[in-house]
């Protein structure tokens, strides 16, 4: 049975994510103005994925946690991504 | 009396319950990508009508809430208990706060008979059907999970003013955040579909 406190994660770590992710968000929103044609949508998603590691990794801990977290993790994305992958294949070259 | 715990398989439970949030959601960003894959004109000029500047305070509500609520871990792992209770009381102000802005986002569009079902929306044509139809569920099934973060939030509270949380049990605590950062999660998704498509 585990009752070890754990990793803990210093303040000053969780103040330098937050900063960055707020950081991201505007510059996501500065990156709508400037008009790239299809590379918004890529650009905008790019960010939303950098930003979600981050949560991930560090505010819901799984750098810290074993193999076993990470991989399950993977696998649902994984599967998120290649079902959208599968879908729009289908609607772009029905 | 021997206490009977195990930290890993509570935290094991949680992801596994995140991982139907995350497929409930990821079916969502399916359907939202077809659609607007069929109707990019429509979504683009439906999309206009969002406030970017809310939307964008909202974003950064959500962030210093996960980060707060990240923070009052911390504080329990290093047995300042009134700390971790103050951070979680702001995340609850926090995202309070974002409901209410959401409350008047909603009420704006509403006001101007922007609303599934009404005749203003079905008169603007299918894409804009479409779209103010996954802007209200998607958005509205989010605020639904922020308001069972908050009462999550709120039972977890009273447990470390009982000491029922302490530094060396703290899995539940840990779970709450768990569930409130993937609800920030699925914001920083729905954030840039819905209001910065140009």
């Amino acid at each position: 049975m585990e009752h070890d406190k754990g990793h803990i994660i210093p303040y000053r770590t969780l103040l330098f994510v937050v900063t960055g992710l707020i950081m991201l968000t505007l510059i996501s929103v500065a990156v709508t103005k400037i008009h790239l044609g299809t590379l918004t949508v890529f650009t905008a998603l790019l960010i939303a994925a950098i930003k979600s590691a981050f949560v991930l990794m560090i505010f819901m801990h799984l750098k810290f946690e074993t193999r076993f977290f990470k991989i399950m993790v993977l696998a649902v994305i994984a599967v998120i991504g290649v079902v959208i992958f599968i879908t729009l294949l289908d609607y772009l070259y029905r | 009396m021997e206490e009977h715990r195990d930290d890993l398989a509570s935290k094991t439970g949680m992801w596994l319950f995140l991982f139907t949030e995350m497929l409930l959601f990821g079916g969502l960003f399916i359907v939202y990508s077809v659609y607007r894959y069929i109707n990019a004109d429509a979504f683009h000029l439906a999309a206009h009508e969002l406030s970017v500047p809310i939307g964008t305070i909202n974003t950064i509500i959500l962030l210093i809430s996960s980060a707060t609520i990240a923070m009052s871990i911390t504080a329990i792992q290093k047995e300042n208990k009134k700390l971790s209770l103050l951070l979680l009381t702001i995340t609850v102000l926090l995202g309070l706060t974002f409901l209410v802005n959401k409350y008047f986002e909603w009420g704006h569009h509403i006001k101007e008979g922007i609303y599934p079902g009404s005749s203003a929306l079905s008169l603007r044509g299918h894409g804009d059907v479409l779209f103010y139809g996954l802007y209200y569920f998607m958005t509205g099934l989010h605020a639904l999970h922020i308001i069972i973060g908050l009462i999550f939030i709120g039972f977890i509270a009273r447990m470390i003013i009982h000491d029922k949380i302490t530094s060396d049990n703290h899995v539940l605590l840990e779970n709450s955040g768990l569930y409130w950062h993937l609800v920030d999660l699925i914001w920083i998704f729905l954030f840039p579909l819905f209001y910065l498509i140009t």
